[in-house]
């Protein structure tokens, strides 16, 4: 490629933390910006461009009018609409209000609700629009981010590995806690990317890079039941950072209509 | 030293059976030789709540007084009521990660003026020392010896660690309830592929030469003759182990049934409950699955090939041309399972399931190959 | 009858790191068809370019250093040494990569590897070649092998399927291959404009061709598998015997040598037993989805 690519930085409802990855990279990102020509990183810089952009990066959900409007907007600047993070790419934690009453939490905290304009929901940036590639994680990994770039640089296909976290464990040569200390985990049914952080500290995976293409996580919430872990405790350990990805909301979904039924 | 192993040919272990004995209190100076002779001894201790196979330098290090209690998708260690420092079956490790390493580096490429030159990966081969190794586990290293070293090309990564190492087997004296090593025939007794093959009794370890090299190092430990009260303990030992084994898996014509019914329903039934997390695959001690991958420096012109253990359980396993071929959980499992018990056959000559039961164990949701597989025969019309 | 016995025995790497390719230099390039060009490689070490030896069928792990390794089937005449061609379609990072480099330019090399196509049970035998596509690559070699031994050959035909006039492979040589001998049909499942030729499936040639001694005929066949699959079956429709049939099948072969168990095809890893494969060896497992 002659000509830098032009690259743009987005943000929607999110902390901004995914943005931080990326300033993160530290080395690498002087490679990176040595070979894009950055037009729009509000984050990073006040050189503010006009688009059109050839890769952008988005971060964050869709939670106001304004932004599933602005949202388009972005799209139609942009060759190569990339998202960044669980909230652009499952709708975040700030999700949790698909399941509750956003008008009372609004009502809750601000002094005055009347200056609040919210949807009822948080979505994800594919529910919108259309999106070119997903980086997972909360907050999304920079290596892997670098990796993206550089290939979107090289005109290739990213590579990001898709395997379960379990993979990593295995690999680092962590035991795995579901089985030897009956703690809940989400490690098989996640997508790999934080190469397997909280097993290692004794933790269950709180599944950050969420579903595993072709996940089964309702055998994994069945086992879970099984082994007496109680489900008021599973659907919020599955309804976290990407607890609105289609595949893990279903299981959430199930197990609090089980929990109805069987009063 | 005594000299009767001196004296005695080790042609044949049998004769020599339980006739050695290392007291207990002598168990660190075997260690303390290996140590010496320059072999980093890779053992059995307790980490992240099991019994992982770890580098040791004491016998302080080891499980002593400790057991695992297995079942399908769960482990516990548990106190024993005695100091046996060997009183357990297998972990969550195997010594594939010290033989196959999980991420290794196989290659290197460096751009210079004449264009790219490639070499192999010249990094020192780990001496080790194995203590510990059961016969299941020596099983599944002479499978993965096919693989490696006995096809019609060698893994000279596999080929000089193995070369190296010493084996120091232990036979099993007790055996978990998801062990079937008697019906894949390779357990629980180590009949071959050691150096030594030591047997715990209380009050130390009864020793079976089974190679030049393993006779060498009985030379240079404090043995003794072992009495006939010890040698029937250790018999008694072994025997327990065998009556543990309550695990039976019907291996009858199984590569026919397996291969003749690819299409069987019971592959989807699997599938509702298999995550394809790749758990299994991993544990196992013959899964050889890898890939490799260019790790690049950045300014692309030092390039390593990384290989590293991959799955037939990932969806990216089977990519070809834009698409992936194995792209549900059921071909998958399939894929592992007539792999592992029935294709491998065709392959290698024999099975590649040694009977551990790892894969039963660490399944997160307790899926037993062997029940499996009973089932698939049982819906089968012969 | 038809003497199957032959044991070839194909050229392998020996005595070498098996994980270490050499470097080659990409000496010309011909662009064949849209995202297809023809590579010839020379190996820059001379005393390994004259070594290397390969039989038709054969395949070559060509590597690109940090983009990655692919399997590529060599094209070229076995017969010629020195040169190494590969019929290479733009389709994944590195064949992508690849067809960025400019003569000159090194990459690695790894091979040959796999088994090839029977030459010594087809000569004195009627031959049909059915190549879908890029198919047409692997089975080139055997067409150089005919074309200079055609009086080795009774009848020889070649039925090249391509989705469109624009995908039939090789098409400056069609007139060579003709003037030796050779039966050379092609079909498309979409005509353009100009095309007077036949439209519609491969099998559809082979329907309609005479088999004067279907007892003595043999088939090789490259492409998608279904295409081989009907292939297959048409021929065994026509009296040809399973068992003088071949077939090139593709798995994603990462390493060539049996180790890394990406190309498992049933029983068989394809790397090591194929590509090219005996129908019957492979039959059972053709019509298995997912395997």
């Amino acid at each position: 490629m002659s000509a830098k690519p032009r690259l743009g930085v987005f943000k929607f409802a999110s902390c901004d933390g995914c943005q931080l990855s990326l300033l993160d990279a530290e080395d690498e990102l002087l490679a990176v910006a040595g070979a894009v020509d950055i037009a729009f990183f509000p984050e990073a810089s006040s050189r503010m461009e006009p688009g059109p952009y050839d890769v952008a990066l988005v971060e964050g959900s869709i939670t106001t009018a304004h932004d599933a409007e602005r949202i388009h907007e972005v799209r139609r600047e942009s060759k190569f609409l990339m998202t960044i993070g669980a909230c652009a790419t499952a709708g975040g934690i700030q999700a949790l209000r698909n399941w509750g009453d956003s008008e009372e939490f609004v009502r809750a905290v601000y002094a005055h609700p009347e200056y609040i304009q919210t949807l009822a929901t948080s979505t994800a940036i594919a529910d919108h629009v259309k999106v070119d590639f997903e980086l997972r994680g909360c907050p999304i990994n920079h290596h892997q981010l670098v990796e993206v770039l550089a290939s979107l640089i090289a005109g290739r296909k990213p590579r990001t590995p898709t395997h379960a976290v379990c993979l990593d464990c295995k690999r680092k040569g962590t035991v795995c806690v579901t089985v030897a200390q009956g703690i809940a985990c989400l490690g098989p049914v996640t997508q790999s990317g934080c190469d397997a952080i909280c097993p290692s500290y004794d933790r269950g995976c709180y599944g950050c890079y969420g579903p595993l293409k072709q996940a089964n996580p309702t055998s994994l919430a069945d086992h879970l039941v099984q082994l007496n872990h109680p489900p008021a405790q599973l659907v919020p350990l599955f309804r976290s950072f990407n607890g609105y990805a289609e595949e893990f909301r279903g299981v959430g979904d199930g197990m609090e209509r089980r929990m109805k039924d069987e009063g | 030293m005594s000299t009767t192993t001196t004296q005695t040919s080790p042609a044949d272990p049998s004769a020599l059976d339980d006739r050695l004995f290392l007291a207990r209190d002598n168990l660190q100076a075997l260690i303390d030789l290996l140590v010496a002779q320059g072999h980093q001894v890779i053992g059995p201790k307790i980490d992240q709540g099991a019994i992982v196979y770890t580098e040791i330098q004491s016998v302080d290090e080891l499980p002593r007084g400790w057991t695992d209690i297995q079942q399908p998708g769960q482990y516990r260690l548990e106190k024993r009521n005695d100091d046996a420092y060997f009183g357990f079956v297998v972990g969550p490790h195997s010594w594939k990660r010290y033989l196959f390493p999980p991420i290794t580096t196989i290659a290197v490429a460096d751009q210079t003026p004449q264009g790219w030159e490639m070499r192999g990966h010249p990094g020192p081969t780990p001496k080790y020392a194995f203590l510990g190794v059961r016969a299941c586990e020596l099983a599944a290293m002479r499978v993965q010896d096919r693989v490696f070293l006995e096809g019609p090309y060698v893994d000279p990564i596999y080929q000089s660690r193995r070369e190296e190492a010493v084996i120091i087997a232990v036979n099993c004296t007790q055996a978990a309830a998801t062990c079937f090593c008697t019906s894949m025939k390779t357990g629980p007794e180590c009949q071959s592929g050691f150096d030594l093959a030591l047997t715990e009794t209380a009050g130390g370890f009864t020793v079976v030469i089974g190679s030049t090299r393993g006779r060498a190092l009985a030379e240079q430990l404090p043995l003794r003759p072992a009495v006939a009260e010890e040698q029937a303990a250790a018999r008694a030992g072994r025997e327990r182990a065998e009556q543990q084994v309550t695990k039976q898996f019907d291996t009858t014509d199984i590569r026919d049934l397996l291969l003749k019914n690819l299409n069987h329903p019971h592959w989807a039934d699997v599938a509702e409950r298999c995550l394809s997390c790749t758990n299994c695959t991993m544990v196992c001690p013959t899964c050889f699955c890898s890939s490799v991958v260019d790790v690049g420096d950045l300014a692309g012109e030092h390039v390593e090939r990384e290989r590293r253990w991959d799955s037939c359980f990932n969806l990216d396993f089977s990519y070809m041309n834009g698409g992936v071929i194995r792209n549900d959980v059921r071909s998958r499992y399939r894929q592992w399972l007539t792999h592992k018990l029935a294709s491998w056959i065709d392959q290698f000559g024999q099975s590649g399931c040694v009977g551990c039961g790892r894969c039963i164990t660490w399944c997160p949701v307790g899926i037993d190959l062997t029940v499996e597989v009973a089932a698939l025969r049982s819906e089968t019309a012969v | 009858m038809i003497d199957t016995s032959h044991a070839t025995v194909a050229p392998r790497p020996v005595g070498v790191n098996p994980w270490v390719p050499s470097t080659v230099r990409i000496q010309a390039i011909r662009p064949e068809i849209t995202d297809v060009a023809t590579y010839d490689l020379e190996f820059v070490d001379d005393e390994k370019g004259a070594r290397f030896r390969f039989l038709p069928g054969q395949f070559n792990m060509l590597y690109l250093p940090g983009v990655g390794e692919v399997a590529i089937s060599i094209s070229g005449d076995p017969a010629q040494h020195g040169t190494l061609a590969h019929t290479i379609r733009k389709a994944g990072n590195v064949t992508a990569a690849l067809a960025k480099l400019p003569v000159g330019a090194t990459l690695g090399l790894r091979g040959p590897y796999g088994t090839s196509w029977p030459i010594e049970t087809a000569r004195g035998n009627d031959v049909i070649l059915v190549a879908g596509g890029i198919g047409l690559a692997p089975l080139r070699p055997v067409v150089c092998d005919i074309v200079t031994n055609r009086s080795s050959y009774g009848r020889v035909s070649i039925l090249h399927g391509a989705r469109n006039p624009e995908g039939l492979l090789f098409p400056s040589e069609y007139e060579h291959w003709r003037a030796n001998g050779i039966d050379f049909q092609t079909t498309v499942d979409r005509a353009a404009d100009g095309w007077t030729g036949s439209v519609g499936v491969v099998t559809l040639l082979l329907d309609r061709l005479p088999l004067p001694n279907p007892a003595e005929t043999v088939l090789f066949a490259c492409g998608p598998e279904v295409m081989m699959h009907y292939t297959t079956k048409t021929a065994m429709g026509r009296n040809v015997d399973p068992g003088h049939i071949w077939l090139s099948t593709e798995r994603n072969m990462a390493c060539a040598i049996g180790l890394c168990g990406h190309c498992q095809f049933g029983p068989v890893f394809v790397c090591k037993e194929g590509p090219v494969f005996n129908y019957e060896r492979i039959a059972p497992y053709l019509t298995i989805e997912g395997l």
